[in-house]
């Protein structure tokens, strides 16, 4: 059963390296001065938990840009999924920390991974339950494609065709020590 | 990856273990953020049905699961003996077979008699919850009264309770010197000795027949409701006496630690067990507690909800 | 008719018997014990039990039943009390008199004792009880309770508070020279208690009743005892005080004597935690120390019988929340196993002791003509496999009722065979 418990993995190849990261983001960043013209009104929500990582590095990037600060929070979907109770494990609930309004304001909301488009459904949800933003856009790392509802990202770091039996997985130095994004597939045995 | 309560049913905090406790207030810390929204509701148990069956009154324990219940979008219907079958004298077991014909998803319970939710659990498919057994165990309360201490001390291992009271009729005590001794905090009771079970040493905690040295080197003081009606029954002899000897007022608190916590289950004796000055005072978390409740049953509700997914 | 029990190790503590001898039995009294002498003219036996490797020994005597008819025949009848006592390897029991009416009149004692004589599988001793309704404050006509059957008196379940009405009792019983039997309960102490009151209870937040709720009546009335001169017999003692109180009566000579059930020396308050009503019982369940000195009590004698307190209740009282269920359990088709299990493996009791405690200990304390293979004695016998094992079915039970915190026990030593007076009134298939 892929993604089972029981299946192992084994990385297939390394689609992303630190410094292809670090294009990445510096790429997202420029793209979303050039498409808001300016950082004005813009605040970043990233997704626990790489989400978040993302984002304070796109923040970096942008102060760098423009010159100013723009605001960062974390924004956690565990009660926003549609999948309890049908899940294997029961992910751990964690704090949604976004201290500043989002009324009137352009949202960008980061995620490392876009794949089926449930997460950023949930996280759309929970944005709009805590207010009424201005616009909302998407970020992401990386696009792998197989979307099951309609969403698309405004800004990729990179589109990658995968399988639904790969599983791609990043890895940032915040949580894991290291900057790589990397393909897992699964070995039969 | 997390992972839910490894259990169908909170009964008790006895047979919690220091994880479950630490995973269920770690959750709570979360659900507690949804308490400060403009919009107060979370779809998480959208389509799901929670059953308050109360065979004792209670306001704020059933108004604080039905408010856990409804932030986070499930359907709660709320069922108490004076508008059941209950008082037709319908047995629990007749209760909790025409319950799960109408597939609830969790069933919180108040009930007299210890035991109660234990049965119930036995006959339903759903989740059940203790919200309070006879003289037996209240474990949400315990669990938010932790919560509320982990919240302002930050930790909880270390720190030294007086329960203050009518031990031998409170669940509250009993779920709280469960919960507390497995986070590693030293529990002391205290009370008039009609009021203290024989053998409540043999549970670990250090007994005392007078509240100045229960509480002279504590962190947090919790005082137990004095039940009026227990009043000339052989325990006490009025409250009068018993406020004299084991009421709580500044005079005596000036004996405790600078920084002492004030607790209470509620709802509160104002001058009996506590005096005005004591319960509205900068140290009593009286009010937080209360507050910390929603966010505890939240959390419950949640883990509850997918740990049936872990069992099936 | 006779009937021939073969080869099997014949215990008879009565008569202080332990050998392999056959037994013999016609017209429903023990007509021989030892190898058969060659038949002159007689007819061969009309049955030949086999006993080789097992134990043949008198039928037991349980001091302490409820059989519930006349008034509560949705629990247990006599019919199908004495069924479940013959299974149990009883062959004599006597019946507490709380029924509905209550035994303390001549004619609710004949009508037990015509339904027994008409329907019952082994003999019914009726005890009659000791105030009018067991309400505590008449006496019930005692002298004609015992003239129409009954053995003893008692208000069990309802203990006499009053001692006043006890020490009256004990000196009007004296005359008869029947035995008072007092459910030894504080009611005061006890007040809404459910079950023992110790750790477990203290864990629970369920009512106690404390040890001393039986001991402090025990002491009062092993007192009464003293000043009368009469016979005080202790119901389901179940505390270290109380035996240590009847031991230090015995010791002074009194006429004090006591029973212990099954279930007080096999299981502890801890069975009380899954909250089960079958665990639910008066006396309580007490903490092991209790346990322990039971047990003393069965090794030096303090303790004279075994007694099952066999208390029917129908599943809907007991499927009830703890507090509100009622006290008791059936026992007698376990006490043998239990005794077997926990005393003679145990090494509390010898087989022998342990058979004397079932007969020749209750016969003697209550003055029946029972419990012994006496030449010329009633037929009363059972035949044992003291090691053979079995687990508890509650629902292959005899009795009506289902209430045994038992089932599911895997327990060494059954009963094979039940004669009473003569007839076989149940055997082991197989």
């Amino acid at each position: 059963m892929p993604g089972g418990p029981m299946s192992q993995r084994r990385e297939k190849a390394q689609i992303l390296d630190a410094a292809g990261i670090t294009r990445a983001i510096t790429r997202i960043a420029h793209e979303i001065v050039e498409r808001n013209n300016g950082v004005q009104d813009i605040v970043l929500v990233g997704l626990r938990s790489r989400g978040v990582d993302l984002a304070h590095r796109i923040a970096v990037k942008l102060e760098e840009i423009e010159g100013t600060k723009v605001p960062v929070g974390a924004l956690d979907i565990t009660l926003y999924r549609d999948d309890l109770g049908k899940a294997e494990t029961q992910p751990v609930v964690r704090r949604t920390e976004i201290p500043f309004a989002i009324n009137d304001k352009k949202v960008v909301l980061v995620d490392d991974v876009l794949y089926t488009g449930r997460s950023c459904r949930a996280a759309m949800d929970a944005l709009m339950d805590l207010g009424r933003p201005r616009l909302l856009q998407l970020a992401v790392l990386v696009d792998r494609g197989h979307r099951e509802l309609p969403i698309r990202a405004d800004y990729v770091g990179k589109n990658m065709p995968t399988s639904h039996q790969e599983q791609v997985q990043v890895l940032l130095t915040e949580e894991d020590g290291v900057d790589r994004v990397v393909i897992l597939e699964e070995t039969a045995d | 990856m997390g992972t839910g309560l490894k259990r169908k049913d909170l009964l008790g905090t006895r047979d919690l273990s220091p994880e479950e406790i630490g995973l269920i207030l770690d959750t709570a810390i979360s659900m507690k953020e949804i308490a400060s929204r403009d919009i107060k509701k979370v779809p998480t148990l959208r389509g799901k049905t929670i059953i308050n069956l109360f065979y004792e009154p209670s306001t704020r324990t059933r108004t604080s699961f039905e408010i856990a219940g409804k932030w986070m979008s499930a359907d709660v219907i709320n069922i108490s003996t004076s508008s059941s079958s209950v008082v037709k004298g319908e047995t629990l077991k007749d209760t909790g077979l025409t319950l799960q014909a109408m597939h609830p998803d969790v069933v919180v319970i108040r009930h007299s008699a210890a035991g109660a939710p234990q049965i119930l659990a036995g006959l339903l498919k759903a989740s059940v919850i203790n919200a309070g057994d006879g003289a037996h165990e209240h474990p949400t309360q315990a669990l938010l009264d932790l919560f509320t201490i982990r919240e302002k001390r930050g930790t909880l291992a270390g720190l030294k309770v007086a329960i203050v009271g009518d031990i031998l009729h409170s669940r509250v005590a009993r779920s709280n010197i469960f919960a507390m001794q497995k986070m590693g905090m030293q529990v002391r009771v205290c009370g008039p000795a009609t009021m203290l079970p024989r053998y409540m040493d043999r549970l670990g905690v250090e007994v005392f027949s007078r509240i100045e040295p229960a509480i002279a080197d504590v962190d947090i003081i919790m005082m137990l409701r004095i039940q009026l009606e227990r009043q000339g029954g052989g325990l006490f002899p009025t409250l009068r006496e018993y406020s004299k000897l084991f009421g709580l007022n500044l005079d005596r608190l000036k004996a405790a630690k600078q920084d002492v916590l004030i607790m209470h289950p509620g709802p509160i004796n104002r001058g009996v067990e506590i005096s005005p000055e004591v319960a509205d005072g900068p140290y009593s978390l009286i009010l937080n507690q209360v507050e910390n409740g929603v966010a505890i049953r939240m959390a419950v509700l949640y883990l509850l909800a997918g740990g049936q997914a872990a069992a099936n | 008719m006779r009937i021939l029990i073969e080869g099997g190790r014949v215990i008879d503590p009565a008569n202080k018997v332990d050998a392999v001898l056959d037994v013999c039995i016609e017209d429903g009294r023990i007509a021989a014990l030892g190898p058969q002498p060659p038949a002159k003219n007689a007819a061969p036996p009309d049955r030949v039990l086999d006993a080789r490797g097992k134990v043949v020994c008198p039928g037991f005597v349980d001091l302490h039943v409820h059989l519930r008819e006349p008034g509560r025949e949705d629990k247990e009848t006599i019919v199908t009390g004495t069924r479940a006592a013959a299974r149990g390897g009883f062959t004599s029991v006597c019946c507490m008199p709380n029924t509905n009416p209550v035994n303390d009149n001549q004619s609710v004692t004949e009508f037990i004792l015509d339904r027994a004589r008409k329907a019952g599988a082994v003999n019914v001793f009726p005890v009659g009880a000791i105030t009018k309704g067991q309400q505590g404050e008449e006496l019930a006509e005692i002298g004609e309770l015992v003239r129409a059957g009954c053995v003893a008196i008692s208000d069990d379940g309802k203990p006499v508070m009053n001692a006043e009405i006890m020490r009256r009792a004990l000196e009007y019983a004296g005359m008869f020279g029947i035995p008072v039997i007092q459910h030894a309960e504080d009611l005061h102490m006890t007040g809404k208690g459910v079950m023992h009151e110790g750790l477990v209870s203290t864990e629970l937040g369920l009512q106690g009743i404390p040890a001393a709720s039986e001991a402090v009546i025990v002491a009062r009335d092993i007192l009464l005892a003293e000043l009368t001169g009469s016979h005080f017999h202790v119901a389901h003692v179940s505390t270290a005080e109380a035996i240590r109180l009847i031991r230090e009566a015995k010791a002074k000579g009194l006429h004090v004597t006591c029973e212990v059930t099954p279930h007080h020396f096999a299981t502890t308050d801890e069975a009380v935690r899954s909250f089960s009503t079958n665990a639910k019982m008066s006396p309580p369940l007490r903490s092991s120390r209790h346990v322990e000195a039971l047990k003393v009590g069965l090794t030096d004698g303090t303790i004279d019988a075994i007694a099952t307190d066999h208390a029917p209740h129908t599943v809907q009282e007991k499927e009830q929340e703890f507090d509100y269920a009622p006290n008791g359990i059936i026992g007698l088709e376990t006490a043998f196993g239990l005794t077997m299990t926990v005393l003679v493996e145990g090494e509390v009791l010898t087989l022998n002791q342990a058979i004397a405690r079932l007969t020749s200990g209750p016969a003697r304390i209550f003055n029946l003509p029972k419990g012994t293979l006496s030449v010329g004695a009633d037929a009363d016998v059972t035949i044992l496999d003291p090691t053979r094992e079995w687990v508890v079915d509650v629902r292959k039970s005899a009795s009506k009722s289902r209430n045994s915190p038992f089932h599911g026990w895997k327990l060494r030593g059954e009963v094979l065979a039940t004669i009473v007076e003569g007839k076989v009134v149940w055997e082991l298939e197989g």
